[in-house]
């Protein structure tokens, strides 16, 4: 409520925050509806060349699915870490919010180690042998363009939780001012979500 | 939706066992003697039921006010909306 409101009771505020915690959560909140256009495209958009090709292969048969489940796999728990170490600075506990940020910051970094491990394979061998080589087809194009844009957003979630788990570390953050561990959270499990699709409709469908 | 405010913890661990086991179930279809288009539609189905595990429940989205829940549902609409405005392109 504004200062003239509280000092006015008769005058009712225009509208009410949809997070009355914070405004920085409902930035992010927004931030991450822009940023689910920008994702939604470009699945969009693989769908439609992938549905007008004639000539597309069978994902699952040329990228493998066995190191992609163990990423999904991957982020999920470092999601779960994720709300976690919220829920232990709710709590006040400050070693349990490093902790558990600590085991996030690790779960992005072995999920962008094997995406560098699955890249290299499928550019120097995979797609060569099979007839998709970058950027000549259409499907390694698509294929790299979606996943890159994913792993820059791990990147950047993986800066991110650092600077946070840095002022954790730094003690500032309590059970009374923990609103930046649950927006870089919203991030983190937005980055998640989407990999869930991308998943879902590049590696499976 | 309920209002924002202090809300009981959500049985976190429950809802990892869950996405687990969906993307199991996953993993699962995609070799089941099924014809294409029943596959496509039950990997949707849990792909989105996976993304509104961790909405609701790992993003709190669950416990926020409606209109929140809206502007995270805009995308989703806009999409099908896009797919509907390029089908004729391709068809």
């Amino acid at each position: 409520m504004s200062e003239a409101a509280m000092m006015h009771p008769a005058v009712e505020p225009a509208e009410s925050p949809l997070t009355p915690e914070s405004w920085g959560k409902l930035g992010m909140w927004v931030f991450l509806a822009g940023d689910a256009m920008s994702f939604g495209g470009l699945i969009v958009a693989y769908g439609i060349l992938r549905y007008g090709s004639s000539n597309w292969p069978v994902p699952s048969q040329v990228l493998g699915i066995n190191l992609t489940a163990f990423m999904t796999f991957l982020l999920i728990c470092s999601s779960v870490t994720m709300v976690l170490s919220l829920s232990a600075i709710k709590r006040g506990d400050r070693s349990g919010l490093v902790k558990f940020l600590s085991l996030t910051i690790l779960g992005g970094l072995l999920f962008l180690g094997c995406q560098v491990y699955e890249w290299t394979h499928l550019i120097t061998e995979r797609l060569p042998e099979v007839g998709f080589s970058f950027p000549s087809h259409l499907f390694a194009t698509t294929f790299f363009v979606l996943t890159g844009f994913h792993g820059m957003h791990v990147s950047g979630g993986v800066l991110y939780l650092t600077c946070i788990a840095i002022q954790g570390v730094r003690g500032r953050y309590s059970a009374e001012n923990h609103n930046p561990v649950e927006i870089v959270g919203l991030y983190w499990h937005f980055v998640d979500l989407v990999w869930i699709l991308i998943f879902t409709f590049v590696y499976l469908v | 939706m309920a209002t924002t405010g202090a809300h009981a913890e959500p049985n976190y661990i429950g809802v990892f066992w869950w996405l687990l086991a969906l993307t199991i179930l996953e993993i699962a279809v995609i070799y089941m003697p099924l014809a294409r288009l029943i596959i496509v539609i039950l990997l949707v189905g849990l792909a989105l039921s996976k993304a509104s595990l961790v909405a609701l429940y790992f993003m709190h989205l669950k416990f926020e006010r409606v209109t929140l829940g809206v502007i995270a549902l805009t995308p989703l609409i806009l999409c099908v909306f896009l797919i509907l405005m390029l089908l004729p392109d391709i068809s």
